[in-house]
């Protein structure tokens, strides 16, 4: 299958000098959700300001749904909506207006009942009228988003869609994604909230300093570079870790009671089943035994510490 | 070219204008007012007619020119510096849009605007003197092509523009004098020859001239003169937001 994105060999250098991107190449499928992680300054923004139109790449081709983001631009923007990072509106027009005129903006008829239906989605079929600087951080957001679909794009991007937004409110927008996504809209998202991409995506793009560091599905990124913690709770405490247990990595808790292990999933011997033979020889009884998958937060700090250095 | 876009720009920014009408109608028709009290009632009593035509009556073309091109140039060039300022200009730069299109929905919108306060201006003008229009479709035609032009300055100043003082400087410091040097109040032939010689040099004199014929039957310049000057300001300024649209200058990165 053809894909919705097709980014080749992008670069960017601004006028300064700063090298923004250096060579990025990557495809994004019809209907999966990509989030781009990265810290500040990495180049995501960057990245999708160029596919966007904001930003003019200094070398490589974009296309979008087929159509070169240069030569075929118009065909190109039409099927984009862009969420930004910073809230940009009108402020003194109402919400109906506001996502109205976006529209028009795309060239598309009047269409009332689809905006209706936008609003109603969004929570924001109450606040039509509502000037849009009366609205809350939240509900400006979703205005963005309105607007961003007001011409039903096939791909939506969304910069940084919950910066300095609560929890609550954070999770009303992953849901508002996840029914975008139902409806086979495609949706790339920068994101430095690994909990976001983690929650979310299908695939997850890692940016550092310019350059794609890898692109998994996130399982596949998470099966191989997550690393697990094994937990042994035992019946009895002890005092010390016996001497023949140390140097395996094995830590033991304050109260004595929990054995910690890390191991890593990719390797082909973990372990385990030794270091649970072993205990049961010495008499140690186990009353548990636990483990736990390293987050994408910690995955993605080793990978740029690990690309820094 | 996409109309749909343009017209959403046109209705955006008369949208804009419709929510303060008053404020926006109410300040350059008091400051016309105090002009026909002061040049026309005050001290117009005491200039002789000018070509036949009472002083009060000679300054209407030129002050429904002055407010023309003050109102276009400020109209247009904070259409766009706004959302320059604001963020906002991001959905225009993304969107299936051209520069013709963008273009002609805030000029488009500029020049209605002050092409309608200039009209609140004529009829004001009546309550103080009685004038009379010789070529009304002319009158017409100048109005609009001047603002037109004075609007595609304008929209050049707020692309240009990285700050608000940058976008009052050029009003300020240069269409101003303009027009004062461009006959609003005067006739070019009232200066000495050396004098009427370098008014020529000014571009607005052109302007001002062609309406007043439009007005009163005579003009300092020849007519055509005058339809020309509007022309090639209007060419020269399209030219340059064509280029500052394709290059990106000051608006993409």
């Amino acid at each position: 299958m053809r894909p919705i994105i097709d980014i080749d060999h992008v670069s960017k250098r601004y006028g300064s000098g700063t090298v923004a991107l250096k060579e990025v190449s990557l495809q994004i499928e019809e209907g999966e959700i990509l989030a781009l992680l990265g810290p500040n300054g990495a180049g995501k923004t960057t990245l999708i300001s160029i596919i966007c139109g904001l930003v003019v790449p200094s070398g490589g081709t974009v296309r979008v749904g087929g159509h070169d983001i240069r030569t075929d631009w118009r065909a190109a923007r039409k099927l984009i909506g862009l969420v930004p990072q910073e809230i940009a509106l009108e402020p003194f027009e109402t919400v109906i207006d506001c996502v109205r005129f976006t529209r028009g903006l795309y060239g598309e008829p009047p269409d009332d009942a689809y905006i209706e239906q936008l609003l109603r989605s969004l929570a924001l079929w109450d606040k039509r009228d509502a000037k849009t600087r009366e609205l809350s951080g939240g509900m400006k957001r979703r205005v963005l988003i309105a607007k961003a679909l007001s011409h039903r794009p096939k791909v939506l991007f969304l910069d940084e869609p919950t910066a300095g937004v609560d929890v609550t409110l954070r999770r009303e927008m992953w849901q508002v994604v996840r029914e975008l996504r139902a409806e086979g809209v495609t949706i790339i998202l920068t994101t430095h909230y690994l909990e976001e991409a983690e929650d979310m995506a299908d695939r997850i793009g890692v940016i550092n300093r310019g350059e794609l560091l890898l692109v998994r599905s996130k399982d596949a990124l998470m099966g191989e570079f997550g690393k697990k913690h094994l937990t042994i709770s035992l019946y009895e405490p002890l005092a010390a870790l016996p001497a023949d247990l140390a140097g395996r990595g094995l830590v033991l808790s304050a109260d004595g009671r929990e054995l910690g292990y890390d191991y890593d999933t990719r390797a082909e011997r973990t372990g385990i089943a030794h270091l649970l033979a072993e205990l049961a020889e010495r008499g140690l009884a186990v009353r548990d035994v636990s483990t736990k998958q390293s987050s994408l937060e910690e995955i993605f700090m080793s990978l740029v510490e690990e690309e820094t250095a | 070219m996409n109309w749909r876009s343009a017209r959403a720009v046109f209705g955006h920014e008369m949208a804009r204008f419709f929510r303060t009408v008053w404020q926006s109608l109410a300040s350059p028709v008091l400051s016309t007012v105090l002009y026909f009290v002061v040049f026309g009632a005050a001290i117009g009593g005491r200039i002789q007619a000018v070509e036949g035509v009472p002083y009060g009556a000679f300054i209407v073309p030129g002050l429904m020119m002055l407010t023309v091109l003050q109102q276009s140039v400020a109209n247009a060039s904070f259409g766009i510096y706004f959302p320059k300022f604001s963020g906002t200009i991001y959905e225009i730069l993304v969107a299936p849009t051209g520069w013709i299109e963008v273009t002609l929905g805030f000029v488009g919108a500029a020049a209605a605007k002050a092409v309608m306060i200039a009209l609140v201006i004529l009829a004001t003008s009546f309550w103080f003197t009685g004038v009379h229009i010789a070529h009304p479709f002319w009158m017409l035609a100048f109005l609009l092509l001047t603002a037109v032009a004075f609007s595609l300055l304008g929209f050049i100043i707020g692309l240009w523009a990285k700050n608000f003082e940058q976008l009052q400087i050029v009003p300020m410091m240069v269409i101003t004098p303009l027009v004062f040097l461009g006959g609003a109040f005067y006739s070019a032939s009232m200066l000495p020859p050396f004098w009427e010689g370098v008014a020529k040099l000014n571009p607005v004199l052109y302007l001002i001239s062609g309406f007043r014929w439009s007005f009163f039957g005579f003009a300092d310049v020849p007519v055509g003169l005058s339809l020309g000057a509007v022309a090639l300001m209007i060419l020269v300024c399209m030219g340059a937001i064509r280029w500052i649209f394709l290059t990106g200058w000051r608006l993409r990165e």
